[in-house]
């Protein structure tokens, strides 16, 4: 092998029809049909799973956790931003 | 496991002659899963990367899981009160009946994917003939393990093709355990004497029929990996009439033990 390592993958699973593809894990593969099947026999042995997908990790940007207090701490005293300040009328089900 | 009414009548309706040719060709095949199950299960641990130790550990389990259904239809075939556990474990080298090609060491990692790959071709080919089978036991059975086959085939196809298209390295080594393997292809597809006359009987695919697709998918694999197939070797046969290569023996050692040396253990 001139190359060590595969390149890293990242896996998300649907767990049923309807529900949303989550991350599970990650695991390295050669390509992406590789990272398919070994995701397959990784993350859905105990049929966790009707649905894999994959991306290359490299792909994959992420929010840098220097900026988390300009990011996300704004957020912390606005709760009028909740649609929580709504009386419901008794009549309405299914709230 | 219980007998349903619908099987034990399904069992009545067959000669003695051919329940009795039936029971061995049930030992046959789950003496063929047990034998390649198991020497999968040697990889566990000591895989090339975890991902593929765990791919192979699992095809190792499907074909463990395919074995226990088949050992308990021979049980009750053979109709002597033996259980799945008494086949498995109490039978002598030449009593089973795998063929040559399962019980082959596992080698590197190419000798284990070609060793695969040559079973797989003929394992998940031959399970969709038998899901047509007269006898519904054997077709219940080829149901479920041939979604599993499925699989393996894919899996072991795409290795081959990676590894004969890849590295010179993994070239060279597919290429060895292809040479090196390919005498123990053929016994799969040559009927015994018990096999032609459940061919005969229409219980049992006519391998023949089988060649084609067999053909046809092991050109296309080996052509994609870039790999020639190889020409005029003696196929070597004898395994599925209970003479085998000298490495059975040390795997039936290992599996046994326990049984032989207490006779009945469980836990």
């Amino acid at each position: 092998m001139t190359q060590s390592e595969w390149p890293l993958w990242e896996v998300f699973i649907r767990s049923k029809q309807g529900l949303d593809h989550k991350h599970v894990g990650s695991l390295h593969a050669a390509d992406a049909t590789m990272a398919i099947q070994n995701a397959r026999d990784v993350y859905t042995r105990r049929m966790e799973g009707v649905s894999i997908w994959v991306v290359e990790s490299k792909h994959v940007h992420a929010s840098n956790p220097d900026d988390a207090e300009a990011f996300f701490d704004p957020a912390n005293d606005k709760v009028y931003r909740h649609p929580t300040f709504y009386d419901v009328p008794d009549s309405i089900k299914h709230m | 496991m219980q007998i349903t009414p619908s099987d034990a009548s399904a069992l009545d309706t067959y000669s003695a002659e051919v329940r009795h040719q039936l029971f061995h060709y049930v030992l046959q095949l789950a003496d063929t899963s047990l034998i390649l199950g198991h020497r999968l299960s040697e990889w566990c641990g000591h895989g090339p990367v975890l991902e593929q130790d765990l791919a192979m550990a699992n095809i190792g389990l499907d074909l463990l899981g395919e074995t226990r259904s088949l050992y308990q239809y021979a049980a009750e075939l053979e109709g002597r009160g033996q259980t799945e556990d008494d086949l498995a474990f109490l039978r002598s080298a030449t009593e089973y009946r795998n063929p040559l090609l399962v019980e082959q060491p596992n080698g590197d990692f190419a000798a284990t994917i070609t060793r695969q790959f040559l079973f797989d071709n003929f394992h998940y080919h031959c399970l969709r003939q038998l899901l047509t089978s007269p006898d519904t036991r054997l077709a219940g059975i080829a149901e479920k393990a041939v979604k599993e086959a499925a699989y393996h085939l894919k899996w072991s196809s795409e290795w081959v093709i990676r590894l004969g298209d890849g590295t010179e390295e993994s070239r060279q080594r597919l290429e060895k355990a292809l040479a090196h393997l390919w005498r123990y292809s053929g016994e799969l597809t040559t009927p015994t004497a018990n096999e032609k006359a459940l061919q005969s009987a229409g219980l049992i695919p006519d391998y023949a029929a089988l060649l084609p697709q067999m053909e046809a998918h092991l050109a296309h694999v080996f052509s994609e990996a870039t790999v020639p197939l190889p020409q005029g070797v003696f196929m070597m046969t004898g395994g599925k009439e209970g003479r085998h290569t000298e490495h059975l023996g040390y795997i039936l050692a290992e599996l046994q033990y326990m049984q032989r040396t207490y006779p009945g253990l469980t836990w």
